[in-house]
């Protein structure tokens, strides 16, 4: 039997309201983060795509929310949430695609990963055995978000989970790969960051002029793989 | 076809228009004009569709050399703009003369000035919009900010041939969709996250805009919110506007080029007919925040929008 899951309806904007799904057993104040919650995220997001809802402008997916902006002068957010109750009503019906399984080579440590080895210091592991602690596990990609194309992926071996930097750095190079708490993730483009810097893939996370524009998408499966530097620069020439 | 060369970029100009909506899924935001207001004027003043492609100059415009010629716009702030040697005037259009040159100084109130076009600066569309969205490098002229020697070229016009009348946006509207420094504030989705004491700070002080405020977001200095529940959320979707406090009990306010997620909670949302406003803001300016019913706000967003679409906004 499926997990009995709650929705909540919070008014976000007087253009936006907020879903959040909760496990109807839980006793926290706030939504948690896990695979059933996201199912439910993933439901809503493709129904919405599937049949747009006149006067929505956007869908922002969040761990275990969905933020859904629109036009105030044509939606108000009562009928948006008798609309949204109807759709929540079906999802149980709602097919979604199978997961992609993507592999994202990644070249660990050095200038590309300067945090490997404070990661190392806080855990007390070697730098060998962060790496082999983060490259041995499927993540899922829960949510795209903060910008274009970076995957909010979980979740990291405990022994891996760390908190952010205390003071962010004003500039991560595009491909960066972070961690943070129990997620990890890839800066798509040269952004501010807090995340811990354990290595550098030369994929390419987001192009807009590329069918899929965003190499990953929610519910993908991701594996990172290590890879050398001489790989590093060949594929990136590639 | 007819073409406009930078000659000087200014501090910050980038072509925008209103945005593209419908990409949240992929982290992609809306970015669009920061004063979206303004841009409709200006258009309306050149006899564009409301959201054609335009320049939006920040502080300090830039100089444009018409070799074509053509029939333009200044809409937002004042700039003290010169066309060749006489002075122009924001929300008013124009006949350019071919080889004439505008020349945009310095602002003299607010952050941003738009310069329309008849018929809309024409750049590729990215997931359907003109709009530059600096962060991520997409949109606009290869997704960033003009520079000297660009040669930006403007759609043809809806009607060809038709012949120039100066047209200016009525006085007593304009008044009426002046940007302000109140802005007003619905509560955000953890509004109740916050003490009374903490929404006293709030609400009760000026706060600076600071010289880190950009098109991501309005960073305020001023009085800490204190004794708050600064506990991190899970990421969840952040909307237009949303006022969120940071660690250090500062807010910040998430404008057009917003992170589409984040981790801080919201005490506070800038109603939908004060976004504009935010886009005239600029560093060191004070504002304070006032709360509003949601149905106030959204009547005021219908008052804006009537005043807007009204056919007497624009005066030939």
């Amino acid at each position: 039997m499926p997990t009995p899951i709650r929705t909540r309806f919070q008014i976000a904007s007087d253009q936006s309201l907020l879903v959040y799904f909760d496990l109807s057993h839980s006793t926290q104040q706030q939504s948690q983060i896990s695979k059933e919650v996201h199912e439910q995220v993933r439901r809503l997001v493709r129904l919405l795509e599937a049949e747009p809802v006149t006067g929505v402008r956007n869908v922002h997916p969040g761990y275990a929310s969905v933020l859904v902006n629109f036009d105030a002068l044509r939606l108000r957010h009562e009928d948006l949430q008798e609309t949204l109750g109807g759709y929540i009503e079906r999802m149980e019906k709602v097919a979604l695609p199978e997961p992609r399984e993507v592999e994202i080579p990644v070249c660990y440590g050095g200038d590309y990963g300067p945090d490997l080895q404070g990661v190392a210091e806080l855990r007390r592991l070697t730098t060998q055995r962060v790496i082999e602690l983060h490259a041995a596990r499927e993540y899922l990609v829960y949510f795209l978000g903060f910008v274009p194309g970076f995957a909010y992926l979980g979740e990291l071996a405990s022994e891996l989970v760390t908190p952010r930097l205390s003071a962010p750095r004003k500039t991560v190079p595009p491909g960066s790969v972070g961690i943070a708490k129990n997620q990890t993730g890839v800066y798509p483009v040269a952004t501010p960051g807090g995340w811990r810097l354990l290595g550098r893939t030369p994929l390419k996370m987001f192009q807009s002029d590329r069918a899929e524009m965003s190499l990953l998408a929610i519910g993908d499966r991701v594996r990172f793989v290590p890879i050398s530097r001489e790989k590093f620069v060949k594929l990136e020439r590639a | 076809m007819k073409w406009i060369e930078v000659r000087a970029p200014g501090l910050l100009t980038t072509v925008q228009d209103l945005g593209r909506e419908g990409f949240g899924p992929l982290g992609v935001s809306a970015s669009g004009a920061a004063d979206a207001v303004a841009l409709r004027i200006g258009n309306r003043l050149v006899g564009n569709d409301e959201g054609a492609g335009a320049l939006e100059m920040t502080l300090l415009g830039g100089t444009f050399y018409f070799p074509d010629g053509g029939v333009i716009a200044l809409a937002g702030s004042d700039f003290c703009a010169k066309l060749d040697d006489a002075p122009l005037a924001v929300f008013t259009s124009a006949a350019v003369k071919p080889g004439q040159t505008l020349t945009v100084g310095t602002t003299k109130s607010g952050a941003r000035c738009n310069l329309c076009v008849e018929g809309g600066i024409e750049v590729p569309r990215v997931m359907g919009s003109a709009s530059t969205h600096l962060l991520s490098g997409l949109g606009g002229v290869e997704g960033r900010a003009l520079r000297k020697g660009d040669v930006l070229q403007v759609a043809a016009p809806k009607q060809a041939f038709r012949t120039f009348r100066r047209r200016a946006a009525n006085g007593r509207a304009l008044e009426k969709l002046k940007p302000r420094k109140i802005l007003r504030v619905t509560d955000g989705p953890q509004s109740d996250w916050f003490g009374e004491k903490a929404q006293r700070v709030f609400y009760g002080n000026a706060f600076r805009v600071t010289e880190e405020s950009n098109r991501m977001g309005i960073r305020l200095d001023g009085a800490a919110l204190t004794g708050t529940e600064t506990g991190e959320m899970i990421s969840e979707g952040v909307s237009l506007g949303a006022v969120q406090i940071t660690a250090g009990g500062l807010p910040i306010i998430l404008f057009v080029e917003q992170q589409t997620t984040g981790g801080y909670p919201k005490i506070a949302n800038v109603i939908a007919a004060d976004m504009h406003s935010v886009g005239q803001l600029r560093p060191r300016d004070e504002i304070r925040f006032e709360r509003v019913e949601m149905q106030t706000a959204v009547a005021l967003l219908a008052e804006q929008e009537k005043l807007l679409s009204a056919k007497e906004l624009i005066v030939e």
